[in-house]
C-alpha cells in the first residue's frame, strides 16, 4: 500500500516540476505572455507543493468538509479550468473585434490610398520632383 | 442631389458581381439620387475584386474574411466617412434587383422621416420566395421581434435595406457580426429611429452560396434568437 502512494507521489513531482519548467520556459523565451504567465506558475507550483505535501489534501478536504480528498482535487481543477476557459473566451471576443476595426480600417484606408495614386500619379513617383 | 452609396457585400461572387454593379449603375433611381456603388470583396478566394475592379465602382477589400456584418459595416463606414446621405445594402449575388431600389426612394418621398427601409418579400408575395422551412425560422424571429420591440416586421432577415445618416452613425460604431439584419433591428428600435417595410421582389440567386445555409437548423435558430435576446438587453451606449 504505502509503495503504491510512494511511486504515485514520486510520479506527480516529476510531472509537477517538469510542467513548472515548461511554464518558466515558456516565459523567458517570451512565449507566453506575462499576464497568463502568473497563473501558469501559480498553478503548477501548487502541485509541486501537493506532491510533496502528501498531508495537505487530508488537511483541505477535512477543512472544507469533503469526505473524499481526491474529490476535492476534481472540483477545484473543474472549477478553475471552466473559469479560466471564460476568461479566454472573453479574450478571444475582444481579440476579434479588434481585428475586424483593423481589418475594416486596412480596407478603407487602401481604397483612400489608391484613389489618391490615381489623382496624384503612382506612388514611385512621391519625392522625385 | 443627394448622394446614395449601394453597399455590396460579396464573399466569392465572381460569377455575378460585375452583372449586378452594372445593373445598380444603370438603375432609374439614379434620376433621384446619384449612385456609388460600394462593393465590399470580404475576402474572397477568386476573381470578385479583379471583376469588380473593371466596372466603375468603390472596391474595399477586406485582408481577411470577416462575415456578411463585418463586410456590410465596412461599407457603411466608407458611406458615413465619405458624407453620403444614404446607403443601401444590396447583396451581391443578385437575390436584389437593382430595379427595385426607385421604391425605397419613392417610399421616402412620401415619408422623409422613416430613417431605415426595409425591403421585405412577404408583404406582397411576387417574386423568388424561399423554402418553406426557411420561412417558418422566418416567422419566428417575426414573433420575437414583435414581442421585443411590438415592430411587425415580415421580413426580419432581409438584407435589402436602405439607411439615411442617422442610421449610419449608429452602425458604423456597432453592427452585429454573422448573421446582422435580425439584430440589427433591434438596435435600431434602442435608438429611435423609424422603421419602416415596403413590398419588393427578389430573385433566386445567380451564383454563390447563402450566408444562411444552415437556415432550417436548429443551432441557427437558438443563435439568432439568443443574440436578438442579449442585444435587447444590452443598454444603448454599449450596444
Amino acid at each position: 500500500m504505502d509503495s503504491f502512494s510512494l511511486r504515485i507521489q514520486i510520479i506527480s513531482i516529476i510531472v509537477s516540476v517538469a510542467l513548472l519548467i515548461f511554464a518558466v520556459r515558456l516565459i523567458v523565451k517570451g512565449k507566453l505572455r506575462a499576464e497568463y504567465a502568473i497563473f501558469w506558475i501559480a498553478v503548477t507550483t501548487c502541485l509541486v507543493l501537493f506532491s510533496f505535501w502528501r498531508d495537505g489534501l487530508q488537511f483541505f478536504s477535512d477543512l472544507f468538509g469533503v469526505y473524499d480528498a481526491p474529490n476535492l482535487v476534481f472540483l477545484v481543477a473543474l472549477f478553475g479550468v471552466f473559469v479560466y476557459l471564460l476568461h479566454f473566451s472573453i479574450v478571444i471576443s475582444l481579440l476579434k473585434e479588434k481585428n475586424k476595426n483593423m481589418a475594416q480600417d486596412l480596407a478603407l484606408m487602401k481604397q483612400k490610398l489608391e484613389m489618391l495614386d490615381k489623382e496624384f500619379g503612382k506612388s514611385e513617383n512621391y519625392g522625385k520632383k | 442631389m443627394k448622394k446614395l452609396a449601394v453597399v455590396i457585400p460579396a464573399y466569392n461572387e465572381e460569377a455575378s458581381i460585375a452583372g449586378v454593379v452594372n445593373d445598380v449603375l444603370t438603375s432609374a433611381a439614379n434620376e433621384f439620387v446619384s449612385i456609388v456603388p460600394v462593393v465590399v470583396d470580404d475576402g474572397s478566394h477568386d476573381a470578385t475584386s479583379a471583376k469588380a475592379a473593371e466596372t466603375s465602382c468603390v472596391l474595399l477589400k477586406l485582408p481577411c474574411n470577416l462575415g456578411i456584418g463585418g463586410a456590410v459595416q465596412t461599407g457603411f463606414r466608407y458611406a458615413f466617412e465619405n458624407d453620403f446621405d444614404y446607403a443601401l445594402q444590396l447583396d451581391g449575388d443578385g437575390q436584389h434587383p437593382a430595379s427595385e431600389i426607385c421604391k425605397f426612394f419613392d417610399y421616402l418621398h412620401h415619408h422623409p422621416h422613416t430613417d431605415v427601409v426595409i425591403g421585405s418579400r412577404y408583404i406582397v408575395k411576387t417574386g423568388f420566395q424561399s423554402s418553406a422551412m426557411r420561412r417558418m425560422g422566418i416567422n419566428m424571429i417575426k414573433l420575437i421581434i414583435r414581442l421585443l420591440t411590438r415592430l411587425s416586421i415580415t421580413d426580419a432577415t432581409s438584407g435589402f435595406r436602405l439607411l439615411n445618416r442617422k442610421a449610419l452613425a449608429i452602425v458604423s460604431n456597432n453592427y452585429p457580426d454573422e448573421y446582422p439584419e435580425p439584430e440589427s433591428i433591434i438596435i435600431y428600435h434602442k435608438h429611435n429611429l423609424i422603421i419602416a417595410e415596403i413590398p419588393v421582389s427578389m430573385k433566386s440567386r445567380q451564383g454563390g452560396k447563402s450566408s444562411i445555409r444552415d437556415f432550417a437548423s436548429l443551432y441557427y435558430m437558438i443563435k439568432v434568437s439568443l443574440a436578438i435576446f442579449f442585444t435587447f438587453l444590452g443598454n444603448k451606449k454599449s450596444i
